[in-house]
């Protein structure tokens, strides 16, 4: 099987090797991965803070990108719920604008084979046991776009409660947004570092020595409030965590994904 | 009353003061956390409740898909039950109707059931003007009128207070209002009751004139219906001889049956109850039994214009159960006073714009009172997807486009104070869209990684007096994959050398 991989902006520049565990990850499970350099930004930055007319062309550069392949991965919840979710809204509201189909067919294109990393493990390639080893406790945190927009539901625990040597730890009030959102950490500053304090507060009790989400924007929230407490706890992407063996570079330590741009890439 | 809900400050700075009030986020927390872990429960014991809010979406939809058609039903059907029917395009119409018929009557008391359109339109200030004294007698709200306040929730007008300050309230206040609180009250719920009942007995028996809000409003019998716990509105629904009822075309449905799926979805996503302790419902005048006379004041204020937005309308399916607001973790943060309206949490940051326009700086900044998680829209029992409306206005913010104003089709202007981050926006999307020029400035990035402050200036300040940065890779992923995996697919679709060639 071949699959295009969508690193994503933010993994692309900021968190190489959560795009790097997913390639060694995925070929590790037999799938060839190609990765088109015409890929760009999905978008969402400027859609979710009202510029619509700016986001139109990164759909159709998706589409361009990933017309060939039939299924499109990305390691990112936010990413894959802006494709699914808001492609045909983007595509729906210019047709209505009497700019033609263009872009509705471009959405339609897109939506059906774009998956988040662990809905691709789950519900295509149908493992769970993904021959994991990463001997650290680790609490998760499900991320909203990937709770509620996908729908994940258990699909990230279950590929973790396989990961051997790792011992899951439940989050309080997991549910519960990290504060985020993109531009609302900028523009309700307040709110969201409190929201960040919360959560992080919740992470400490859980007494795990890592955090992980399917989405590193919502880690780079977390990873930067645990930083500046000055924790101990290490932000770390899901695929890397799966990606990890026993032999493996990234089996040893908990990577640190804080400063995770050190990785692999030298 | 002195509060007032207009000329708040824009939602960032207002949140700011509120986020830091340490009681008021334990208030808040505590009450919303219990109450949004009962409804899950209340809600998880009907098998049926995505079928129930499914079709309570469908039924208010088609609803306001044919308004005109059932407002004229619905006032054909309060005139033949003995009723009278005014309409009101704005909220100053609606306050010059009420304040005539209560002078027609010759009182200067009044006795309120808890009613958010009455509240929206300011209504108990214009009375206060023509020296008309407005009682509140919801238990909440009487504690937020005594304390000069605003409310800060749809459903627990006083979520922001705690028991104490309660208590303070009351042996501050009660006497200059009417029957004072006994002396030595304590904090107890029962005791706190205890007074507010005492207090608002003597006015239930001595007025006159009742004015009310509505939940629902049935198109073919004329019949309107409030729904709620203390049953003090079933006493100022019965008692006083005139009977005003304030209440947005909103809340009309066609028929009596339609009510069976509302009276579901409301107790359980409002106070986790499988029924509410008290239904009042009536149809024009009765003799011998009731008001002998009644007024319904429909209001418009925004709801036409509201209704001309095809996505922006469905916040006009909203029940006002306030689920949606429990569940927020902005709002349990910001508190309600902070979206500077009578509807605040994630309904208010769209109704409040929508009903007022965007125009103004507060109206612009509750669409982006949201980190778009989406619990509101899992929680609200009529389907309103409130992130698609939030990310829908915030486009109108920025880039303005076709809106209707007092039944006008007009094109809104994008708002100003937002040019450098359209610029910053556009500079973005336009980057991304040519690889080459952006593999440039990435590679930039990189290099002068070491150089990258820590803190930021500008508004990316925000970001960083809280969080840590994170540093830019040493290595794109792009790059490691062109140095480790050579170059791209062989049908060069790969955009290597082609940058800004589309
Ligand atoms: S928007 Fe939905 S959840 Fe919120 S108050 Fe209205 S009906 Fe309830």
């Amino acid at each position: 099987m071949r699959v295009a991989l969508f690193v994503t902006c933010i993994n692309d520049t900021l968190y190489p090797r959560t795009g790097q565990a997913v390639v060694t990850l995925l070929e590790r499970l037999g799938v060839e991965v190609d990765f088109p350099g015409a890929q760009s930004c999905c978008g969402q930055p400027q859609f979710n803070t009202g510029y619509r007319h700016a986001t139109e062309p990164l759909v159709h550069r998706f589409d361009r990108a990933f017309r060939d392949y039939a299924y499109v991965v990305t390691p990112s919840g936010s990413c894959a719920a802006m494709v699914r979710d808001n492609y045909p809204r983007i595509g729906a509201k210019a047709a209505a604008e009497g700019r033609g189909r263009e872009l509705a067919d471009a959405a339609a294109r897109a939506v059906p084979k774009t998956y988040e990393l662990t809905e691709f493990l789950v519900d295509v390639l149908k493992v769970t046991d993904v021959g994991a080893y990463y001997p650290h406790t680790v609490t998760y945190h499900p991320t909203c776009h990937g709770l509620r927009m996908l729908g994940l539901g258990d699909r990230p625990r279950r590929l973790l409660e396989h990961v051997r040597g790792l011992e899951l730890r439940e989050l309080p009030g997991a549910e519960e947004c990290c504060g985020f959102g993109g531009t609302f950490a900028v523009k309700n500053p307040a709110v969201s570092a409190a929201m960040g304090a919360d959560k992080v507060r919740a992470v400490a009790r859980t007494g795990a020595s890592a955090v992980c989400t399917v989405d590193n924007s919502c880690l780079m929230h977390i990873g930067g409030t645990l930083a500046r407490q000055g924790s101990r706890v290490r932000p770390v992407h899901i695929a890397e965590i799966l990606a990890a063996t026993e032999d493996g570079a990234e089996g040893g330590a908990v990577p640190g994904a804080v400063d995770g741009a050190e990785g692999g890439a030298r | 009353m002195s509060g007032t809900s207009l000329g708040m400050p824009a939602f960032p700075r207002a949140a700011a003061v509120s986020t830091g009030d340490s009681r008021l986020r334990a208030n808040l927390t505590h009450a919303t956390h219990t109450i949004r872990d009962k409804r899950a429960r209340a809600v998880a014991e009907l098998d049926d409740w995505a079928q129930l809010r499914a079709a309570g979406a469908a039924v208010k939809d088609r609803t306001l898909r044919h308004l005109d058609h059932y407002l004229e039903r619905l006032e054909e059907s309060v005139v033949a039950a003995g009723g009278r029917v005014h309409w009101a395009a704005d909220a100053e119409e609606a306050n010059r109707i009420v304040t005539r018929l209560v002078r027609e009557t010759g009182e200067r008391e009044v006795v309120k059931v808890k009613s958010m359109a009455t509240q929206e339109i300011g209504l108990n200030e214009a009375l206060a003007e023509a020296g008309i004294r407005a009682y509140e007698t919801d238990l909440a709200e009487l504690i937020v009128q005594l304390g000069d306040d605003l409310p800060s929730h749809i459903l627990v007008p006083a979520i922001h207070r705690n028991r104490s300050e309660i208590r303070d309230i009351f042996l501050r206040e009660m006497g200059s209002w009417g029957r004072p609180a006994p002396e030595g009250l304590s904090d107890s719920p029962a005791e706190l009751a205890e007074a507010a009942r005492l207090h608002l007995r003597e006015k239930f028996l001595t007025a006159k004139v009742g004015i009310s809000g509505a939940n629902f409003m049935v198109a073919e019998s004329g019949t309107l219906v409030v729904v709620e716990s203390e049953g003090n509105g079933r006493m100022c629904l019965t008692l006083p001889e005139t009977l005003i009822s304030v209440v947005g075309i909103e809340k009309t449905v066609p028929t009596w049956q339609d009510l069976e799926i509302f009276l579901q979805l409301l107790p359980r996503s409002s106070t986790a109850e499988r029924m509410n302790p008290y239904t009042t419902t009536w149809t024009g005048t009765t003799d011998g039994d009731g008001p002998r006379t009644f007024h319904l004041v429909l209001l418009d204020n925004g709801r036409t214009d509201t209704l001309a937005d095809t996505v922006g309308r469905q916040a006009l399916r909203c029940i006002r159960c306030s689920a949606c607001l429990n569940v927020c973790p902005v709002y349990e943060r910001a508190g309600g006073h902070a979206y500077g309206s009578p509807y605040p949490g994630p309904i208010g940051a769209i109704l409040t714009p929508q009903l007022r326009g965007i125009e103004g700086s507060l109206e612009a900044s509750l669409p982006y009172a949201s980190s778009l998680c989406g619990a509101c829209y899992e929680v609200c029992p009529v389907a309103i997807d409130i992130p698609e409306v939030l990310v829908h206005l915030r486009e109108r913010v920025v880039e303005g486009g076709p809106v209707t104003r007092r039944g006008t089709r007009t094109v809104l202007k994008p708002a100003r104070g937002h040019a450098a981050e359209r610029a910053a926006m556009r500079a973005a999307a336009w980057a991304f869209d040519h690889p080459g020029a952006l593999r440039g400035g990435m590679r930039l990035a990189s290099r002068t990684r070491r150089l990258h402050p820590r803190r930021l200036p500008g508004p990316g300040r925000a970001w960083s007096d809280s969080r840590e940065l994170p540093a830019v890779a040493a290595e794109s992923f792009r790059d490691w994959w062109r140095r480790t995996r050579g170059e791209q697919r062989p049908d060069g679709a790969s955009g290597e050398g082609r940058g800004g060639v589309r």
